[in-house]
């Protein structure tokens, strides 16, 4: 593990946050000073280790399938920022090209 | 009637002795709010008539002899992380500003079920990310003990919210020790469930291998009681653990009668008290705590956690990525905010998350996204998932050696705002709670004595294997009945 040069615009851009000149910055040095904090797990041999993804170990936890119905289009429409007539959500235009109505 | 100190069970007898009514209670909890919340700021909102008419109507069941419950209009605090049908919940964050909670988390579910009223929504760092609820967008929460220093975090508004006498119970989560420090810093309980013995549906997710919902209360009792009504699997969260019904708080009432503490083995890990930092104020604290165990017959036992120096490391990458992966679902899209700079589908992405989380929630998503990121995934994550395994395999070789581990909960009590502003400083200060989330195991921060310099209560931590929270209540109520300062009463008054 080495952590020179963390590419903080490039994470920023994984990450779909716009950061102010600034902020990046001022991350680029926290982000470094963690990261290399947590440097010290690679004095760790973790050869053979099972990796730990959840406190618990349960699988294929499933329901019956049958439909239920939990919330009217109402209800899941009642927090977007932007709809049309209450029934779809109004995005901004997706693919590039002239404006459309 | 004294609010701040009306614990559960209290009100729960108030209430059955047709001596004070419901709405009553609640208007008292009202006044006190009205009287000390412009100093402490626990509270993003509660609605007075929203209140009184929970209340009125748990007096109307009262009156029909149709009570839900022991605890039928008592009033609770929700962490602003937890989700109530009709009412704003933010997690403290611009990105959440207005969202209106569609239906109701199961634990509230749960609550409304056993007849508790709805107090209030409780502030708390940003997405539950910080130490000292100094990452809240709307307000600082201050500490009723000195209104200068931080309540802890992330639940710092349920805790001061408990300490201030403003409610009689409250809910909080814990990620990484956001229920358990706040606890400590205010002189309050703080219980840290068995990972899947409380359901997280409706609790916005931070790191969902991590976070648990937990009780935050005025005495052992109560965090027993609100456990037996939160507790159980549940069809909404496939985390969530098959469990008998426990009653807990029948069992510390039978087990109080008699509270001695002999046979119980607890381990004190030679690596928690050797750490650099530890202050002298918290370490004579916990010494007089282990004092006060032994005469009550427990036995110490010298036990080790031998990687509990990466478990802060290991904590803090196993979280960013839950939460960089959790958090991408807000993209000002389908609800939460969308800038209105935004002109196109990803300007929407990348102004909208920009402007609507906070320094610390940017700072923990970068640090997530890197670690996930192609070319240090194994580097990192992967890694720091196997190191979890072994400090897992640290508890369960302690566990053989004891029935539970006694540390501090955190290294200081109480800090001044402003006084960790290095976030990796900050990071550090969870230095004793976060290997039990990364375990999955149960935990409880009990008030044990004063920092003998700032006089800020201290909390001692007891901890259990998973499934094992009648081992922390019992010790925990043996504990403090025992401790030579009864009361912790801030002294906002």
């Amino acid at each position: 593990m080495k952590t020179d040069g963390i590419d903080v615009g490039k994470v920023a851009e994984l990450a779909r946050l716009q950061l102010k000149p600034e902020l990046k910055e001022k991350l680029q040095h926290e982000m470094e000073a963690i990261v290399g904090y947590v440097e010290m797990l690679s004095e760790l041999n973790v050869d053979g280790i099972e990796p730990t993804a959840h406190a618990v170990e349960r699988v294929n936890v499933i329901r019956d399938d049958v439909a239920e119905l939990v919330f009217t289009r109402e209800q899941m429409l009642a927090n977007a920022p932007d709809t049309i007539d209450g029934e779809l959500i109004r995005v901004p235009q997706v693919l590039p090209g002239e404006g459309m109505a | 009637m004294n609010c701040v100190s009306l614990s559960l069970r209290e009100a729960s007898e108030l209430l059955a002795s047709g001596r004070m009514t419901s709405v009553d209670m609640c208007r008292a909890f009202l006044d006190r709010i009205r009287k000390v919340e412009d100093r402490v700021h626990a509270l993003l909102n509660w609605k007075e008539e929203d209140i009184l008419r929970q209340a009125a109507e748990s007096d109307a069941r009262r009156a029909n002899g149709k009570l839900l419950s022991a605890f039928d209009g008592i009033p609770v605090t929700l962490k602003d992380n937890i989700c109530a049908s009709g009412q704003q919940c933010t997690c403290a964050s611009r990105i959440l500003e207005g969202f209106i909670s569609p239906y109701d988390a199961t634990v509230t579910e749960k609550l409304k079920k056993a007849g508790f009223v709805l107090l209030g929504r409780a502030n708390m760092d940003e997405f539950a990310m910080g130490s000292s609820c100094e990452n809240s967008a709307y307000q600082k929460t201050a500490n009723p003990w000195n209104l200068d220093c931080v309540p802890g975090g992330s639940s710092g508004g349920s805790a001061a919210s408990v300490a201030a006498g403003e409610t009689v119970i409250a809910l909080g989560s814990d990620t990484g020790g956001s229920i358990r420090q706040p606890a400590s810093f205010c002189g309050i309980v703080g219980l840290k469930p068995t990972y899947g013995r409380v359901s997280r549906y409706g609790l916005v997710a931070f790191a969902s291998s991590l976070d648990q919902i937990g009780p935050m209360s005025k005495s052992v009792y109560d965090a027993a009681a609100m456990l037996d009504v939160i507790a159980g699997q549940d069809p909404m969260d496939c985390t969530s653990l098959p469990q008998e019904k426990e009653n807990f708080a029948d069992d510390v009432e039978v087990f109080e009668k008699n509270p001695r503490l002999d046979g119980v083995k607890i381990g004190l890990p030679k690596e928690y008290f050797e750490l650099e930092g530890l202050s002298s104020g918290v370490k004579a604290v916990t010494e007089k705590a282990i004092e006060t165990l032994k005469k009550l017959g427990a036995e110490f036992v010298n036990i080790s956690l031998p990687h509990t120096r990466y478990s802060m490391a290991c904590y803090y990458i196993v979280a960013t990525a839950e939460a960089s992966a959790n958090l991408a679902r807000f993209d000002g899209i389908r609800y939460g905010y969308r800038s209105p700079r935004a002109t196109d589908i990803q300007s929407t992405y990348f102004l909208s998350r920009g402007e609507g989380f906070g320094m610390e929630v940017a700072r923990r998503i970068m640090l997530g996204t890197y670690v996930l990121s192609s070319g240090y995934y194994d580097a990192y994550y992967l890694k720091a998932q196997k190191v979890r395994t072994l400090l897992r395999r640290d508890f369960e070789e302690a566990y053989k050696k004891c029935d539970l581990i006694f540390t501090p909960v955190s290294p200081v009590p109480a800090f001044r705002f402003g006084e960790k502003a290095d976030p990796l400083q900050m990071y550090l200060s969870d230095v004793f709670t976060t290997a039990l989330n990364l375990s999955g195991d149960c935990g409880i921060s009990i008030p044990a004595g004063l920092d003998e310099t700032s006089g800020m209560p201290v909390g001692i931590q007891l901890m259990a294997p998973a499934m094992e929270e009648k081992r922390l209540f019992r010790t925990g109520r043996a504990f403090e009945l025992a401790r030579e300062q009864k009361e912790f009463l801030a002294p906002l008054d």
